[in-house]
């Protein structure tokens, strides 16, 4: 089944990386690529998005209120929080808004268990 | 002083530098909360590589007083300076921070160069350790050293730098237990050494998104 993953992050080689680990485990999901929390939101807005990877530490909103955000647009979109800033904090505030932590920089073997159950569910979905 | 301003970097190269800098910086802030048992906020805006002389100014620019750095120096394919800058108020204000803030004055006092030390020692070494990690290199880095002065001094530390000298530079922001500390980090880095760290750049871009190298 074909998903359309949205990928944000400020830095192009960061969403380089995540799109070439992610092509490995899904190379027919469609990649949708926003540099900010604006830009996703806009792209959530126009519909069509089944998932999203999110970087926390970004200019302007960070990725748990970006989370936060596309959480109030759709409730059942399935996310991820991706930072290298584990702090327990972090991570407790990514799981409070239902959202994923996944350690940066993003690996094939840390990001399957997140697809693999993200595919299952959608395909629960429907 | 008047050297040509650093056009060396592409912009993919540049992006790259920047995330290996976040996250280290990430990575630091998660080993200062467990220092101080809080949450740290810890962010970094875009790093810009500037010369030597224009570190110098802008730090003569935005701060008025009296500047304290940890100093560490790195070598290994890339070799040079590694400091961590704070406008002299702040760095009492890093100690309270995170100490945890009841301790007199004097304590303060007495504590700021041991807790500089080791802050500045966190920090410059999760930035360090984690880009030379992702690089596949070993760096060696020397203990934490207390300086006092301005950019000036801190910026023409024996041996003298080359005129070619190029600084990484980035402003950090971190706030611990409602107290914000705003300073800076900087790389002084020599030509043939931000030329190697240039091609090891290359080669974590190739790494990172499968183009062939």
């Amino acid at each position: 089944m074909t998903y359309r993953v949205l990928i944000v992050d400020d830095s192009k080689l960061a969403r380089m990386a995540v799109a070439k680990v992610l092509n490995g485990l899904q190379p027919d999901w469609v990649r949708l690529e926003a540099t900010n929390a604006d830009e996703a939101l806009e792209i959530a807005k126009a519909g069509g998005v089944n998932v999203a990877l999110l970087d926390f530490n970004m200019p302007g909103r960070d990725g748990l209120v970006l989370a936060a955000e596309l959480k109030a647009l759709n409730p059942d979109m399935p996310l991820a929080v991706v930072s290298a800033n584990h702090q327990v904090e972090v991570v407790a505030r990514a799981e409070a808004v239902g959202a994923v932590f996944l350690p940066k920089p993003v690996t094939e073997t840390s990001l399957r268990d997140f697809v693999t159950a993200v595919a299952a569910s959608l395909a629960a979905a429907g | 002083m008047t050297a040509a301003k650093p056009q060396v970097l592409d912009e993919l190269e540049l992006d790259a530098l920047t995330e290996l800098v976040n996250l280290g910086v990430s990575r630091a802030a998660g080993s200062l909360r467990e220092m101080v048992g809080e949450e740290v906020h810890l962010s970094v805006p875009a790093v810009r590589l500037v010369t030597r002389g224009e570190a110098i100014a802008i730090l003569g620019e935005r701060e008025q007083t009296k500047l304290v750095a940890v100093h560490q120096v790195f070598e290994g394919d890339i070799t040079g300076r590694a400091l961590l800058i704070f406008p002299e108020a702040k760095s009492l204000e890093l100690v309270r921070a995170v100490t945890g803030g009841d301790l007199p004055l004097e304590d303060i006092i007495e504590l700021e160069q041991e807790a500089l030390a080791e802050t500045g020692n966190v920090i410059l070494n999760g930035c360090l350790a984690t880009m030379a990690n992702m690089l596949q290199r070993s760096l060696k880095m020397s203990l934490p050293e207390i300086l006092r002065g301005e950019g000036e001094t801190f910026f023409s530390l024996a041996p003298p730098p080359e005129a070619g000298d190029v600084v990484l530079f980035l402003y950090i922001n971190f706030a611990v237990r409602q107290r914000d500390i705003e300073g800076y980090i900087a790389m002084l880095m020599d030509m043939p050494s931000l030329a190697a760290l240039r091609v090891l750049l290359q080669e974590f871009i190739a790494r990172a998104t499968g183009a062939e190298a």
